[in-house]
């Protein structure tokens, strides 16, 4: 249907608060793109200058290869899921999901079909004569998702749309958003601070901090290789440890270091946990050893995290399902070469 | 709770009628003197129960014109009355809805000047102002016409203000929502903020209405023809110093007449006035 080009985008609020500094992407078509990033990253600034409701302050915005920059929001032909739902209060769930379509003058024997096609989809078809206060907070959001989809857009913008549902109902429509944009086949920008909404949602993953892309790429890809200690302390939960290098004792670093080398990293569950004494270090393939003091162990149930400190920085290991580990022990850990992660005095990756 | 035992119950229910009779009974007085003859008015004391003039009293004021305002009926007065208090209360309601509109959804240049000029004119009230008014009034030729009545009236900085904070509940999404559903400025008052400040609109005006209908001031000074007045101004006109000359009879009945507008107001839209003044529902 459509691809989005976002070439160096640019937003400057009050002449000299950057908001945006050059955002360039290109998504596409059919493929889902989350842009996840802390609060403040510009991510929702982005998606609302694709959506047209931001004006762009420098950089284009296609949408089907056509610049859209000077195209307001409704000629966009985009449809937007917001945080908050944004349901006309006074209307029905038929009238909300109809409202767009009558705008635009579609005749009414097709807006009937198509809400009602989609009422259906969605599972809503009984509650169409309901108003939104009588719904629940799952319900609004499909009524929010219903609102999008009936209008057959070009692109699906959504502006994390899964925030304010519990944490079980968020999984779920998490998968529901997910295969309905699959069957749809409509090209998607999502916005999340949701680390794990946008591991599992991504085609494309791009991550953004203070208004700036640090990555883009497949989410494996991104776990696997973060380009910046940024992107590899926000991806993967619990997030990766990185330890100055200076912080290693140097008998202790059996391995050398790259030359520009500042900072280590490893993911948690990349370390093999031996109790100190074990004949772990220097064992097997090679690799980094590294003695370490439990501060606190949390067993999860299918995995257990154990929180640790190394000269006087704190780490988290992964065991898998339960571990005889105790606070106050002591533990040597082991990781491969091949799982070690470093970054320059920048945060770039080497 | 208050009321959980039988004594207290008995004692609210005695202080709550006893109120009620406290304000009702010169009301109910006005009425028993409306259908009586002028003698007996004259004549204390009133008696307690209505009389049997009633039609004849109320089809003389209505229909017969009473003397001392030139023989202008009271039905008269009070399609005026009616014309001023809808004309201010619709017209209060229009002006500061889209005055309210313009400043919370409309960037513009000097748009917090505007602001600030119509929050200035509520210190500025027809009083203050009533000398350069009746001036401009005069100038235009608006003496003795509903539009010399209403327009000075007609805006009103309270209301702007009222329909200001209700716009600013209303979330930036709902806004971004129907711009993209493709609602221009028109379709979105029409279509979103005024269904929306339904209960708003019904609260106001009743208070408007009433605001209206209560004016004496003002309607004293731009009407002179008797079949211009209101009926609060009728009312007034009609009462003498010298207890002979007046018609206390009709003078009942136009004081009765005047209050049952106001209070069918109120009775029919009670239920939107009160949901309009406690109703936070977004």
């Amino acid at each position: 249907m459509a691809t989005v080009d976002l070439k160096d985008v640019r937003k400057t609020y009050f002449g000299n608060v950057e908001a945006v500094k050059g955002v360039s992407i290109a998504i596409p078509d059919k493929a889902l793109c989350v842009l996840v990033g802390p609060s403040g990253c510009g991510k929702s600034t982005l998606l609302r200058m694709i959506a047209g409701l931001e004006a762009i302050t420098s950089g284009t915005v296609s949408i089907g290869e056509k610049v859209v920059n000077a195209v307001g929001p409704a000629e966009r032909d985009i449809a937007m899921v917001f945080q908050n739902y944004a349901l006309y209060p006074h209307m029905n769930v038929y009238d909300n999901m109809a409202y767009g379509l009558r705008n635009r003058g579609t005749p009414k024997e097709e807006i009937d079909a198509r809400v009602r096609a989609t009422a259906k989809t969605l599972e809503l078809a009984h509650l169409l004569e309901r108003r939104p206060r009588e719904l629940s907070g799952g319900q609004r959001q499909r009524v929010a998702m219903g609102r999008a989809i009936v209008r057959y857009p070009k692109v699906f913008l959504f502006d994390e749309p899964l925030s304010n549902l519990d944490a079980k109902l968020r999984g779920q429509m998490r998968v529901e958003i997910k295969s309905l944009q699959r069957a749809l086949g409509v090209t998607s920008v999502y916005v999340t601070h949701d680390q794990l909404e946008a591991m599992t949602l991504a085609d494309i993953l791009v991550v953004m901090n203070a208004g700036e892309v640090e990555q883009i790429g497949a989410p494996l890809d991104v776990y696997e290789k973060p380009a910046s200690t940024f992107v590899a302390a926000f991806i993967g939960a619990p997030p990766m440890n990185l330890l100055p290098v200076a912080a290693l004792s140097a008998g202790r670093t059996a391995l050398a270091a790259p030359a520009d080398a500042a900072t280590l990293g490893f993911r948690p569950e990349d370390a093999t946990l031996n109790p100190r004494g074990g004949a772990a270090s220097g064992n097997g393939a090679a690799g980094l050893s590294l003695d370490m003091a439990v501060e606190g162990v949390e067993p999860v149930g299918a995995e257990s995290f154990i929180y640790c400190r190394m000269a006087g920085e704190r780490l988290v290991l992964r065991a898998a399902g339960r571990t005889a580990t105790q606070t106050g022990d002591g533990l040597s850990a082991m990781v491969e070469t091949a799982k070690l992660h470093w970054f320059d005095v920048a945060g770039k990756r080497l | 709770m208050i009321g959980s035992s039988p004594l207290r119950t008995y004692i609210a229910h005695v202080l709550l009628i006893l109120g009620v009779v406290l304000v009702a009974f010169p009301i109910y007085y006005t009425f028993v003197a409306s259908t009586q003859t002028l003698q007996t008015i004259l004549r204390p004391p009133l008696p307690l129960v209505p009389g049997d003039r009633f039609f004849a009293n109320y089809y003389e004021a209505i229909f017969g014109g009473v003397g001392r305002i030139g023989g202008v009926g009271v039905g008269t007065l009070l399609f005026n009355s009616t014309v001023m208090a809808l004309g201010i209360a619709v017209g209060k309601i229009v002006i500061s809805i889209l005055s309210a509109y313009a400043i919370v959804f409309f960037r513009f240049p000097l748009r917090m000047t505007f602001f600030w000029l119509i929050f200035i004119t509520l210190m500025l009230p027809v009083e203050v102002r009533i000398l350069p008014t009746y001036k401009v009034m005069v100038d235009f030729g608006l003496i003795d016409t509903y539009a010399g009545l209403i327009v000075p009236l007609i805006a009103s900085a309270t209301a702007t203000l009222l329909f200001r904070q209700f716009f600013l509940t209303i979330p930036g999404e709902l806004v971004e929502a129907a711009r993209v559903d493709g609602a221009g400025p028109w379709k979105f008052f029409k279509d979103i903020l005024l269904p929306l400040s339904r209960t708003n609109i019904a609260a106001l005006f009743v208070i408007l209405f009433i605001y209206g209908w209560t004016q004496y001031l003002w309607p004293l000074l731009v009407t002179n023809r008797n079949d211009m007045n209101t009926i609060v101004i009728g009312l007034r006109k009609m009462v003498s110093f010298a207890d002979a000359d007046t018609e206390w009879h009709l003078v009942m009945v136009t004081a009765v007449l005047a209050i049952l507008p106001p209070i069918l107001v109120v009775v029919l839209m009670q239920r939107w006035f009160v949901r309009g003044l406690i109703e936070t529902e977004k």
